[in-house]
């Protein structure tokens, strides 16, 4: 399998520097890819990964900087060149278009046409077919993209690179959407792609798939490039702290949950979602005082529709949720926070803050209304100051004063200013909806340990994330979410992540591929 | 015609030429507005491209008395106004519904001060030459079927092949292919080399060119001269008809038989005997159809996912 250093590389990439309007986002940065390798691109979010792809795929221009492709210079000025220099991309956010079939979407671009010039949609039917059995991708090319599933989605944009006749595929982050049975599947079909004779460079934050997958990673950093190293020489802690730039704790440290009365019942709940279908079907479940209770589910099984009834911000069809004995359910979100419930959105920007407004008005926008913010009419803009730089300096923000506007903070400060503003309300129940989502190593590390923190101080907290990591070293009690029903529990502690993604999966079994190849073919008749 | 009487097969041969009649301006500019809207463009614009291209088509045929040399100068102002369109609203990004809402003001504006600037009249030109109508050979002499079919002003034909045309390129080609993946998800389409600008551009054009051969069928084909805010809204019905035929170029072509049926039995009213139905509740049936079709009586109707969005390339 590592047949590294062999030949001359098919891909070189030399002191590419790309600008973007006040920030560098690749600065002088180089990598190679030999044939037959799977090469990692390792970097944190903002590190320039997906930027220095997308001058490969030409859909950016480098300022500086030169590409060689099989030892010779290339210039990449529009997606069509890469293609005809044998490079595919498959996107983070797919690029496959939903009332579309299969089979249209892999050959858009290239289409297949009969001696009349009309297009040959049995011929692109054969073709894809033949490459789907080729390269063991299983698709169905008459299916509808809008009807298939995520895995299968992924399958088809490879197949759409690979029709084009790749031989470089760029994978962007092509795990993030997956469960983990299908993060397997993919480490599969990409061994067997590159004992075809392809190479690969994946981007990736995730340390284990860097280690699982790859033969080299070069790991990015602000821009920058850090270093090369051969995946086997090296260690999950080497290269997260290549990545970071100092030593992480990558294990979340807490004591034994100290579990008290019941704070949040949830009890048989009904609401509807997207395009009114129901999205949760008879959701019940409680969280204690004092732990972390944590949902895991492939997202769009329910999750943001139960944060949404959770906080008032979607109607319930049915059922009730108890917040310390009474029944909140439909409740405007003013009457949920002044009953203690406090929300970390999945959304920040749209749902979090208000980006125009400063730091200091973001800070009260819970409680403005009411003492000392408030007197009579009039906001007291005096005691608003002073709260915010208290918070300022307790949660560590990083802004060059109180009265910037919120926009221009990075990321993490913006994620640092909702969990001081909801931590310091000292609320009974925090509703923590992927709290950790776009943020940088340091920046998860903080929020979690204020997550715990909170924990400790016996506060109720219910956390979603769609990060498997995260829910299995936070929570004290698992939930899994699937179609909108609670379909397991269990304790940290007896959770296994491979029992986790099959309940994730619907509890279809371990060859999910085998029951979607099946399925393929009853579609088929 | 005598009056009253639906045994007569004369009732049915005028209701027929009269929906054929009403339709085509209709099908014609509706096929325009699938073309820009299958590519993401909203083309509310039909209506004043319309109005421009039945003024420049009668002007050039009052002219040169060259009724032909007139539609092919109709095409080309619908294709000049679309430009307008398409550069404001591909190129500058401009809310297209405000771009096309200032093309329709502006074309009564400017149709109706023409006017009186060229023929130092208001309200309608002189007489000009018009197209002649075409016969059908034998199909004109079979008895019912060719005083239906078999005569009529060319535009009638042209709209019907038009529509069969545009349903062969946007379902059979790949042209087709391209334009309906820029009108649902135009990043994807880039991903892959198409260029979205460019059958942006395209469609609109052609949409242009479409609404000119509409506006052209009212001023050379059923009329022979142009008369002040000759459109009378048939833009809008236009695009009306394309929802209610669900953005596809047959759908399209029935749902204007349809209104231009709805139409012809206003106008036959009193000969048909249908007094007791107010002709305004005809002349609303366009309306009141396409909001049935909106609200989903005749199953969903998805308008093209990025239809109405201009499309952004990064750096």
């Amino acid at each position: 399998m590592l047949n590294k250093a062999k030949g001359i590389p098919v891909v070189e990439m030399h002191d590419i520097t790309v600008k973007f309007p006040g920030v560098i986002a690749n600065d002088n940065v180089s990598i190679d890819l030999y044939p037959g390798e799977v090469l990692a691109l390792l970097g944190e979010n903002g590190a320039g990964k997906t930027t220095l792809m997308n001058v490969l795929y030409g859909l950016y221009r480098p300022d500086e900087g030169e590409i060689r492709i099989r030892g010779e210079t290339a210039y990449i000025s529009n997606p069509n060149d890469a293609i005809r220099l044998g490079i595919g991309m498959v996107h983070q956010h797919f690029m496959l278009i939903p009332p579309f079939t299969v089979a249209e979407n892999i050959v858009l671009g290239v289409e297949p046409v009969n001696s009349y010039g009309r297009l040959d949609m049995d011929k692109a039917v054969r073709d894809v077919e033949e490459l789907s059995n080729q390269y063991g991708l299983i698709v169905d090319p008459h299916a509808k993209i809008e009807d298939i599933s995520v895995g299968m989605q992924q399958r088809v944009e490879i197949l759409k690179a690979l029709y084009r006749g790749a031989d470089v595929l760029i994978l962007d982050e092509p795990t993030a959407v997956l469960t983990p049975q299908e993060v397997d599947e993919l480490a599969e079909i990409m061994r067997s792609l590159v004992d075809q004779g392809k190479s690969i460079i994946f981007i990736t934050h995730k340390l284990q798939e860097v280690i699982a997958i790859s033969d080299r990673v070069t790991v990015l950093k602000q821009g920058k490039c850090v270093g090369t190293k051969e995946t086997q020489n090296t260690t999950v802690e080497e290269l997260a702290q290549m990545m970071v730039g100092r030593e992480v704790v990558l294990s979340v440290e807490k004591q034994e949950a100290k579990v008290g009365e019941t704070v949040l019942r949830v009890d048989n709940l009904h609401a509807k979602g997207p395009r009114n279908l129901p999205a949760l079907r008879g959701v019940s479940f409680h969280v204690n005082a004092g732990e972390i209770v944590g949902i895991a589910g492939v997202e769009g099984n329910g999750q943001k529709e139960l944060v949404e009834t959770l906080t008032g911000l979607r109607k319930a069809t049915s059922g009730h949720i108890y917040v310390d004995g009474i029944d909140i359910v439909n409740s405007q979100p003013r009457t949920l926070i002044e009953q203690g419930v406090a929300h970390i959105p999945e959304d920040r920007q749209n749902r979090g803050l208000i980006l125009d407004f400063t730091v200091a008005e973001n800070f009260i926008m819970r409680n403005y209304y009411k003492p000392p913010f408030a007197r009579g009419i009039n906001l007291d803009y005096g005691t608003i100051h002073t709260h915010a730089k208290q918070l300022i300096s307790e949660f560590d923000i990083r802004t060059p004063h109180e009265n910037v506007p919120v926009r221009s903070l990075s990321g993490g400060n913006q994620q640092k200013v909702i969990v001081a503003r909801e931590l310091s309300s000292e609320p009974r129940l925090l509703v923590a909806s992927q709290p950790t989502r776009g943020l940088d190593v340091g920046a998860i590390e903080f929020v979690h340990k204020r997550l715990v923190e909170q924990r400790d101080k016996g506060k109720a907290i219910l956390l979603i994330s769609l990060e498997l990591d995260e829910i299995m070293s936070l929570s004290d009690r698992i939930l899994v979410i699937y179609e909108g029903q609670i379909v397991g529990e269990m304790t940290a502690r007896e959770a296994t992540e491979r029992e986790l993604g099959l309940l994730m999966a619907g509890g279809r079994s371990k060859q999910g591929l085998d029951a979607e190849r099946s399925a393929v073919n009853v579609q088929h008749r | 015609m005598e009056t009253g009487n639906l045994a007569d097969v004369t009732i049915y041969i005028a209701l027929v030429v009269s929906t054929l009649r009403m339709a085509t301006p209709l099908i014609l500019a509706g096929l325009g507005g699938v073309f820009s809207e299958r590519s993401g463009v909203v083309n509310i614009a039909l209506e004043g491209i319309m109005l421009i291209s039945a003024f420049m088509g009668m002007l050039i045929s009052y002219y040169t008395e060259a009724p032909w040399l007139g539609v092919l100068s109709a095409v080309a102002s619908g294709v000049l106004v679309a430009l307008i369109l398409a550069v404001a609203c591909v190129r500058y990004k401009s809310n297209q519904v405000v771009v096309g809402t200032a093309i329709n003001i502006f074309s009564l504006g400017f149709t109706g001060f023409m006017l009186r600037k060229v023929f130092e009249h208001a309200g309608q030109s002189p007489p000009v030459t018009k197209v002649a109508d075409w016969t059908i050979p034998l199909i004109h002499k079979i008895p019912v079927i060719g005083p239906m079919i078999g005569k009529h002003t060319p535009f009638v034909y042209i709209a019907i092949v038009a529509a069969v045309i545009s349903n062969h390129v946007l379902f059979e080609t790949k042209l087709g292919l391209r334009i309906r993946a820029v009108g649902e998800h135009p990043k994807a389409a880039e991903t892959v080399g198409v260029d979205v600008f460019a059958i942006r551009y395209l469609c609109v054009l052609l949409s242009g060119a479409l609404a000119g051969l509409a506006g052209a069928s009212l001023s050379l084909g059923f009329l022979s001269q142009f008369r002040e805010n000759m459109t009378g809204g048939r833009g809008f019905i236009a695009l009306a008809a394309m929802i209610f035929g669900k953005w596809t170029p047959y759908g399209t072509l029935g749902a204007c038989i349809l209104f231009g049926f709805a139409d012809a039995l206003q106008i036959l009213s009193q000969t048909l005997g249908l007094t007791f139905i107010p002709r305004d509740f005809l002349l609303m049936a366009p309306y009141i159809l396409t909001m049935a079709a909106l609200a989903g009586v005749i199953g969903r109707s998805v308008p093209p996912a990025a239809s109405g969005v201009p499309y952004e390339r990064q750096k």
